[in-house]
């Protein structure tokens, strides 16, 4: 029996403040706190309570047939806790329903796998503790930053016990094979891997309101009759994109909430199919092959590798600078300034910094709260400089970037 | 198209970007078949540029004087004698002329007796060259070839374009030469299409002087490439260098915001004491600018070059780490572009037009000397993002060409024309 797998991903970063070479060894707190103060109300208005209400509802009317998946990265997590415990009540009360899956992945929405084996393992086991303290879930299934996946990240994953992991169904991975069917990462025999189906992922999350599109407007009806008839033989349709797809990226106008509402009821028409939650999706099936990953793939951009953030000069300078500190940050021993490592670990940082302008460029430039990728630079390294100071002892450390 | 075109230099006598934006255009516009007669008011020498018929409107002043050297097919470069540079201010131009008068013992009779008289003067010489200089369309360069412009629409019937490259308060500010503004006006009424530089000169037309949209087009400019920037990087590569160069390249006058260059360079040499800052350029706040630097006792590291042309532009160029336009109004700018043809990192102020088209440069606003001199310092302190910045403005420039620039202005010719050329 096919199963459609639905998993959002939840994250918003801590954006940093504007910092001046002339802020260094001065100011020693570095996140805009009304900016993502003002960003988080406004998702939360828009996007994350009316989605939760419309799923809270959805999952007491099919009486468990509906389930999906969330992944909340630690850095939203902080700012919920901080900004929006209403918010976060909402994702407990959904976790309390029993049809929804909290998946894991590093706390900070970091890199970090690419650059320190040991902070990866500590930012996977703080999240996996937030995630029991607050969801009451161990989790089973992990998903990386942005889908990045490898070959070596399945088997870091396998070995701390995880049995499922995500990635992007992309062509360089599957070939010709089809992304609806689990498979085996390459030298796992413990894991199993889920990959997206990225065409009719990004129906939703990225064509849905595209007038110039050939099959818009896009009704529940017709998505549900796309999954029925792509899963006749296959075994799960993986579904992942961004929560603030809801109300966010597609507008509350462009009747996206509509099409959530009516999608689950639209989907088990069909009585052969049935909504999965990816450790679920995983155990029910059997892995249809293998898949080799020696590199890098994510789901960014029409690369699908990890150029996004790690692509030019000043992205690789600005990361090296970061983990470079990563012995005197541990030598030093102090929850508050590891915090703060941490917190300008996360992906979104070094995303800012891209420059790949055209094309894929734009949906950069939409997210980007700097003006351009070298002033997203410049602000980072005058704050690293900052924290550097702090580090080797040349300032006071009153740090205030710590969320909790 | 043949057409009949008002400048006021061309290389290589010039003292800022309009001639290097005419040399440019014309040279593109020849490219695509256009012939085109361009009127200069000064007397020049041989231009290099085969693909122009320049003709003298000095000429046209004295009857029975000699015609112009037969041009290269397609094109005509007439000089006319006067006084007129682009950027003179009234005062500068009584100065010229009382030099002039010196010169030649008593008045030389060629000249007009003030700034605006020569302006008039030229028009009436430069005006008359559309009786004999048979043309489809006449294009026309600011302010000062307006009543050139204007002579010469009156007397061949054929439409004008008027190509605005800068404003009376773009170089002024608030103190803006009321004749001078008012030549705009009639120029901006009259004209039958526009071409301005940016959007941001765009607005300023609308805005200022009430002029009717429609008729508006903004084609941006461009930079040519030339052969030398190759010699240069590798001089500059092959040269040990210890202290690192900003370099200001530009008339040194309220508009292109020389004293917020000064007070950055005095910020970031309390950060950096290495670093040497030059200002390349003359102009009339060249001595308030050297009390400025006494004042903040920057004296031993910033240095006056005067003004620089040709070769030595290059050079000055291929010996800078940073680029740095801190205009306080700047209609277009093409000095940036430069700097990116010799790998230069470039910081231009937002009001500036080329910040309308450039992505790979940092920005900031004119009067934020901190942001200036912050950036100044993150360009020097990190390598990385210099080079990340010139990498990315070589590819960028590859887009930022005379042909398109010349392919849009064509099509405001033909607008202006709306039935074609006559044969």
């Amino acid at each position: 029996m096919p199963s459609v797998c639905l998993y959002f991903q939840v994250h918003q970063p801590r954006r940093l403040r504007r910092f001046s070479f002339f802020d260094v060894g001065r100011i020693h707190h570095y996140e805009d706190e009304a900016e993502n103060r003002r960003l988080l109300d406004r998702i939360a208005h828009k996007c994350y309570l009316p989605a939760n209400a419309i799923l809270t509802e959805l999952i007491g009317a099919y009486g468990g047939r509906f389930r999906l998946a969330f992944s909340l990265s630690g850095v939203l997590i902080d700012q919920l806790q901080r900004y929006r415990p209403d918010v976060l009540e909402s994702f407990r009360q959904l976790a309390r329903t029993g049809c929804v899956e909290f998946l894991a992945e590093t706390d900070s929405h970091s890199l970090a796998f690419l650059f320190s084996a040991q902070e990866f393992g500590e930012q996977v086991l703080l999240h996996a503790g937030r995630i029991r303290e607050l969801f009451g879930q161990q989790g089973r299934t992990f998903r990386n930053t942005e889908l990045i996946y490898n070959n070596d990240l399945a088997e870091a994953v396998q070995e701390m016990g995880y049995r499922v992991i995500l990635a992007e169904g992309t062509e360089k991975l599957l070939g010709r094979r089809s992304p609806n069917h689990p498979y085996r990462p390459a030298g796992c025999d413990g894991l199993k891997l889920l990959l997206r189906n990225y065409r009719l992922s990004d129906d939703v999350a990225f064509r849905f309101s595209e007038r110039s599109w050939a099959d818009y407007p896009l009704t529940a009806a017709k998505y549900a009759h796309w999954l029925h008839r792509a899963a006749q033989e296959e075994a799960v349709i993986n579904l992942f994109m961004d929560y603030e797809t809801f109300g966010e990226h597609q507008w509350a106008e462009t009747g996206i909430f509509p099409f959530l509402r009516e999608l689950p009821g639209e989907v088990l028409r069909n009585r052969d199919f049935c909504f999965r939650t990816p450790a679920e999706a995983a155990e029910a099936h059997a892995a249809a092959g293998e898949i080799d990953s020696p590199g890098f793939v994510s789901w960014a951009d029409e690369e699908r590798d990890t150029t996004a953030w790690l692509g030019n000069a000043i992205q690789q300078d600005a990361i090296r600078a970061l983990y470079a500190l990563e012995p005197q940050v541990r030598r030093r021993a102090d929850a508050g300034l590891l915090a703060t490592w941490r917190a300008l670990q996360t992906s979104d940082h070094f995303y800012y910094m891209c420059t790949k302008w055209f094309a894929d460029g734009d949906v950069h430039r939409y997210f980007n709260p700097f003006e351009s990728p070298y002033e997203a630079y410049i602000n980072y390294m005058n704050i690293l400089d900052d924290f550097e100071q702090t580090l080797t002892g040349t300032q006071e450390n009153s740090h205030g970037t710590d969320a909790r | 198209m043949r057409v009949l075109m008002f400048g006021w230099e061309f290389p290589p006598r010039m003292s800022g970007g309009l001639g290097t934006a005419c040399f440019g255009m014309t040279a593109a516009l020849a490219g695509l078949g256009h012939r085109i007669t361009f009127v200069l008011p000064q007397p020049g020498e041989a231009a290099a540029a085969p693909f122009l018929e320049l003709l003298s409107a000095a000429d046209r002043s004295a009857p029975g004087s000699e015609g112009c050297e037969p041009a290269p097919p397609g094109f005509t470069f007439r000089p006319v004698p006067a006084l007129l540079g682009p950027y003179l201010t009234g005062g500068d131009y009584r100065q010229r002329y009382l030099a002039e008068e010196n010169r030649f013992g008593q008045g030389c009779g060629v000249y007009g007796p003030d700034l605006i008289a020569e302006v008039m003067r030229y028009g009436r010489a430069g005006g008359a060259i559309a009786r004999e200089a048979a043309c489809d369309v006449i294009h026309a360069h600011d302010w000062m070839t307006v009543p050139a412009a204007l002579n010469a629409r009156r007397l061949s019937g054929k439409p004008l374009v008027l190509h605005i490259h800068s404003l009376e308060y773009d170089r002024s500010g608030e103190r803006v030469n009321p004749e001078i503004r008012a030549i705009e006006r009639e120029g901006l009424a009259q004209a039958d299409r526009i071409i301005a530089v940016s959007h941001r000169t765009r607005r300023m037309i609308e805005e200022l002087y009430g002029t009717d949209p429609g008729k508006i087009s903004v084609v941006y400019n461009a930079v040519s490439r030339s052969e030398a920037g190759g010699v240069y990087r590798v001089e500059r590569r092959a040269m040990p260098r210890t202290d690192k160069v900003v370099l200001f390249l530009g008339r040194i006058t309220f508009q292109k915001g020389p004293d917020y260059f000064i007070e950055a360079a005095a910020l970031v040499l309390k950060a950096l004491p290495e670093v040497r800052f030059v200002m390349a350029g003359a102009g009339d706040m060249m001595g308030q600018m050297i009390e400025l630097v006494g004042s903040r006792g920057i004296g031993s590291r910033v240095h006056f070059t005067g003004f620089l042309q040709g070769k030595e532009i290059e050079r000055i160029f291929s010996l800078s780490d940073l680029y740095v336009m801190p205009s306080v109004s700047e209609p277009f700018g093409i000095a940036p572009l430069e700097a990116m043809l010799y790998d230069v990192p470039v910081i231009i102020s937002r009001q500036s037009g080329v910040a309308e088209i450039l992505r790979h440069a940092l920005k900031v606003d004119f009067w934020d000397v901190a942001d200036l001199a912050g950036k100044i310092i993150a360009v020097l302190k990190h390598p990385v993002l210099a080079g990340e910045m010139a990498q990315e403005a070589r590819e960028e420039l590859r887009k930022i060409r005379w042909e398109t620039a010349a392919e849009r202005i064509a099509e405001v010719y033909r607008q202006a024309v709306p039935s074609g050329p006559n044969a």
